[in-house]
């Protein structure tokens, strides 16, 4: 049987781990390569880094991390954050990512999800989708969460994976950083209305948050700070989801 | 000893080259590359396989006799070769993803889409999932039944003689995860991406 899996994710800036409140107020917090070993040691299904380097000439720190991290953990890993084109991706995936997301791009330009998950196989194709409440439904936020689009969110992700989306990882902006849960309605919309996995993001603060993320129908549920300042370990979580008979690899 | 890991430009395989140098510490030496010599020369040889059955078909065909020198390692001479993912896709005799495209045909068989049953398994099939070892394998040596392998497809291997089978995972239907034909060995899951166990798998390939 399938098993839903626990993401931890480490937002990375300029080589070095952070997590937003909100998208906003950063704290410092470490070097992500141990961050990451610590966690696939943990039990991690897989590893994700959300790249939010701001300056182009401090872009390569990120494929620096990546190359280190790959040498040492032996889980799928996801990059995101400022992928912009099918070099981009190649570039990341030749350091050893397994799986590249993209966020920005891929609503500006919907071709690079397609020729990228061709050119790559839509394995390892990801697309973000960052996604504020509006009143009758959601809307799609670009640029780490900075940029309001008209886009429906739900016709999005339609639409990403008629692209070759390999999967949809699902962030609700304002649930991001609150600790409060996911937006599970969003992630039931979305996952009962895609064939492509869905991996749910923003707001987890306990572990009964998880449980419901994975209630929602997502096939993976992505967490930060919860595992990032040690509120609960990877492994923790995964008893927890195992003791409400939620499947998970133990 | 000379494990190469084929690299015939077709899709991400810096993780296979980590795993196996992980793996193969200074005791055995990795080459990754596609130059014929080299591998008709090497002890074993690793196949792996991203993206769609065409297009790695298409990219082992761009290298001028990439093929011939492989089906000659893996059925004349018999030196293991093991693929992976797309890379044990490519042993079928036909796949049909994309169009209908002839594999290599070393070990019969058909390479299908996953029924999905309706929309009601999500494609592709990614995660951890449990593998049931329904026969002895060499590469399966202190792996137990029932073991998580991370996979990621959308597309299975149905071989003709089920002999061949080693291994099924259940997803939506009972899907051949690993295969042993003698020398020739293929995992539909990613050992390189399945942590200890799957590096372990790894392990025993190269110490075949």
């Amino acid at each position: 049987m399938l098993k839903n899996r626990i993401i931890p994710c480490l937002d990375v800036k300029n080589g070095r781990v952070v997590k937003g409140i909100n998208f906003i107020h950063l704290k410092d917090a470490g070097d992500p390569v141990e961050q990451a070993k610590i966690y696939s040691d943990g039990g991690a299904d897989e590893i994700c880094f959300l790249d939010i380097t701001a300056s182009n000439e401090n872009r390569d720190t990120i494929y620096e991390v990546v190359e280190k991290t790959s040498k040492k953990c032996f889980v799928p890993l996801t990059v995101g954050g400022g992928v912009r084109s099918i070099d981009d991706i190649n570039k990341l995936l030749n350091c050893g990512a397994d799986k590249v997301s993209i966020n920005t791009a891929a609503v500006q330009n919907s071709k690079v999800v397609e020729d990228s998950s061709r050119k790559f196989g839509s394995q390892c194709i990801v697309v973000a989708i960052d996604a504020k409440r509006i009143d009758d439904g959601w809307e799609i936020f670009t640029h780490g969460g900075r940029n309001p689009t008209g886009i429906n969110a739900l016709e999005f992700a339609s639409k990403m994976e008629k692209c070759g989306a390999g999967e949809l990882l699902v962030t609700s902006m304002d649930k991001d950083g609150t600790q409060s849960g996911y937006d599970i309605e969003l992630m039931q919309k979305i996952s009962s209305m895609v064939n492509i996995p869905v991996i749910a993001s923003g707001g987890v603060g306990t572990l009964d948050h998880l449980v419901d993320g994975i209630k929602s129908g997502a096939s993976a549920v992505l967490a930060a700070s919860i595992f990032h300042y040690g509120t609960y370990s990877v492994n923790e979580a995964k008893q927890y989801l195992a003791s409400k008979d939620i499947p998970v690899r133990i | 000893m000379d494990v190469t890991i084929v690299d015939y430009k077709s899709g991400n395989i810096s993780s296979v080259i980590n795993s196996f140098k992980e793996v193969a510490k200074n005791k055995v030496n990795i080459e990754v590359t596609s130059d014929l010599n080299k591998i008709k020369s090497s002890d074993k040889v690793v196949l792996p396989g991203q993206g769609s059955f065409k297009s790695c078909i298409d990219s082992l065909k761009g290298i001028n006799g990439l093929i011939d020198t492989l089906s000659d390692f893996a059925l004349n001479n018999r030196k293991p070769i093991l693929g992976i993912c797309v890379g044990l896709q490519m042993f079928a005799d036909v796949g049909y993803e994309e169009v209908e495209t002839k594999g290599l045909g070393w070990i019969s068989g058909k390479v299908s889409k996953i029924d999905n049953q309706n929309g009601k398994y999500k494609l592709p099939h990614i995660g951890w999932n449990e593998i049931n070892i329904i026969k002895d394998s060499k590469i399966f040596k202190g792996i137990d039944n029932n073991s998580h392998m991370y996979f990621v497809h959308s597309y299975q291997f149905i071989p003709d003689d089920n002999s061949v089978t080693v291994a099924t995972t259940d997803y939506a239907s009972n899907i051949v995860c690993a295969i042993e034909n003698e020398n020739i060995f293929g995992t539909q899951f990613h050992p390189e991406k399945s942590d200890k166990i799957g590096l372990k798998i790894i392990d025993n390939f190269i110490n075949l």
